[in-house]
């Protein structure tokens, strides 16, 4: 991802492979579902390009399982279409080259790890072999436990491992690491950097912000069934922390772009429009050198509210 | 913008029957090591005929608890197994996983038939050396044979019926709702007892139940059928209930998952 992403351009990263920019996987277009009177999703459009990660980013309820299922094909769209591979995602030919980890609350307790991984890969014309299996998803030493004795984090491991069993090309992920302490999480998110290192695309789940930026190429922030953005995990950590400042002013502009904590500088037609990470710090270096400024407004950046409960405690958002 | 298109795959048969293999066999483990059903399962009808057979080895009732429990083995492994099963699996989310998987219906469906039709086969095969040997009883290979087939079969429309309540039926109220619809519908078909010897309201409302055609069947073997009972009679309303429960079934499912 690059660092020097330049704001508000929507511009798309560049991936490692520059092929893999053309090749759309997956796409949900101009989705529209609803769930009784709820709209879980509104004329929502997404793409998953060959070999990236892209994170689905917002908070409960914002529609993100939603967006997940429809591309599963476990549920059906009131409007729009939703392609997999060139597939109806019900179609068992593109489901062979998809592995999937769903929120699940109970799974059948009785059978061991082991079993539970061999079951899947009999599902899957080529599968990877259980031990590749058990390594990727760091179970090595819990194969034969029986399901219901494993931990919280061991569970959701395991609930990967049956994910990668087909071996697919297109792996989905929700909230894979809810319920998950810390280093259950890092271990996770190195397994998620391997099958994107292995050429896998991948679409995961999240409501945290410091998760996606960890993982994705592309991050697509969602909220009330909505995209709010999308862009480089750099380009929307720009539009969340910065505070937007609108003044008309005699300052020039390569200036203002020198001062500390400035983001970017934009004209808007006679004001200037400058996005800063420490508001109070440039609004006095711009009144101390220009004593006619004026009109001046300082706002939180459009996204702010919206990040603002993506990023804040999941149980409160 | 290219879009990156599957070839269609030929999927052969040997992948379909090494997954039907799989799926069958976990889920028979699976409903073997939990325990709370496999032993009341296979333990109910054997404990009833340890108290209940034995005591009246002397008066061929020991031989009329055979086919009777066998059917009551069958009957509850059915709904309590795949009934409470699918309607769990559903509400935890496990299907969806197992519905994301190119797995086919059938076989998710299939692997738990058989394997509550297995469990029925122990059951049977238990009742028949228990009451051969404890309950002064005469079975031939053949009719144990033939018991067996009947018990298979039956395990056919009691799934229907399961795969119906799982639908209908919120998970946690499930074995509440079984036992109210398993227990009563057990009684008034003569699982327990002949049914000659149930009030007579119950005898003429009991050809409307399904499990009486089971029962008439499997009692049949025995030569223990109600007078004027016929086989043919007992197949068709077996067919005609599995027919009405697994469109019932149908209707209810492609509803579900249009507004799903």
């Amino acid at each position: 991802m690059t660092a020097s992403a330049v704001f508000p351009q929507p511009a798309i990263a560049a991936w490692p492979t520059p092929l893999s920019q053309t090749r759309s996987i997956a796409r949900l277009h101009n989705v529209t579902k609803k769930y009784g009177p709820v709209t879980a999703l509104e004329n929502f459009s997404m793409e998953l390009h060959a070999g990236e990660v892209v994170a689905l980013l917002g908070p409960n309820g914002a529609g993100k399982t939603t967006a997940v299922r429809l591309l599963l094909g476990l549920i059906s769209p009131h409007a729009g279409s939703v392609r997999v591979l060139g597939r109806d995602p019900r179609d068992s030919d593109a489901r062979t080259r998809i592995g999937a980890m769903l929120q699940v609350s109970r799974v059948p307790e009785m059978l061991r790890v082991r079993e539970h991984i061999d079951l899947f890969r009999s599902y899957y014309p080529q599968p990877l072999p259980t031990a590749e299996v058990i390594r990727a998803a760091k179970l090595d030493g819990f194969e034969n436990q029986m399901f219901g004795k494993l931990s919280g984090g061991q569970k959701q491991r395991a609930l990967f491992a049956l994910a990668l069993c087909g071996n697919p090309d297109l792996i989905f992920l929700d909230e894979p690491t809810v319920g998950m302490d810390i280093e259950s999480r890092r271990a996770l998110w190195d397994q998620i950097r391997a099958l994107s290192a292995a050429g896998k695309t991948v679409l995961l789940t999240t409501h945290y912000l410091e998760e996606a930026d960890m993982l994705a190429n592309r991050i697509v922030v969602i909220n009330k069934g909505k995209v709010v953005c999308e862009g480089t995990p750099a380009e929307i950590k720009h539009r969340v922390s910065g505070r937007r400042i609108r003044c008309i002013t005699q300052l020039d502009l390569d200036f203002l772009r020198t001062l500390p904590s400035v983001s970017d500088v934009q004209q808007d037609r006679e004001a200037v429009v400058v996005f800063a990470e420490h508001p109070e710090s440039v609004v006095r270096a711009m009144l101390q050198r220009d004593e006619s400024l004026h009109s001046l407004e300082i706002s939180a950046a459009a996204l702010e509210d919206a990040f603002l409960a993506l990023t804040t405690d999941p149980a409160q958002a | 913008m290219a879009a990156i298109a599957l070839a269609p795959q030929n999927l052969g048969i040997g992948y379909y029957a090494r997954l039907f293999a799989k799926e069958t066999k976990y889920e028979f483990v699976r409903m073997l090591r939990t325990r709370a059903f496999s032993l009341s399962v296979i333990g109910f009808p054997l404990m009833f005929f340890l108290l209940f057979g034995i005591s009246n080895r002397h008066n061929g009732y020991g031989q009329y608890l055979i086919p009777g429990y066998s059917c009551m083995g069958v009957v509850s492994a059915c709904l309590f197994g795949i009934g409470m099963g699918i309607a769990l699996e559903r509400a935890q989310g496990w299907l969806d996983l197992k519905q994301a998987s190119p797995m086919p219906r059938i076989a998710y469906l299939g692997a738990k038939i058989i394997s509550c039709a297995s469990f029925g086969v122990v059951i049977v095969a238990a009742l028949v050396v228990l009451g051969v040997t404890l309950g002064g009883a005469h079975v031939t290979l053949l009719q144990a044979a033939e018991l067996a087939g009947v018990i298979l079969a039956g395990s056919v429309p009691f799934t229907a019926m399961a795969l119906l309540i799982a639908l209908l039926v919120p998970a946690n109220s499930g074995p509440g709702i079984i036992n109210l619809v398993y227990l009563p519908m057990s009684f008034a078909s003569g699982f327990w007892m002949p049914i000659s010897i149930l009030p007579h309201f119950l005898q003429k409302l009991a050809p409307a139940l399904p499990t009486y055609h089971l029962a008439q069947l499997a009692l049949g073997i025995f030569g223990e059928a109600q007078p004027g009972s016929n086989i043919v009679t007992h197949w068709e309303a077996l067919t005609g209930f599995t027919l009405l429960m697994l469109g019932a079934a149908w209707m209810i499912f492609t509803r579900s998952e249009a507004k799903a």
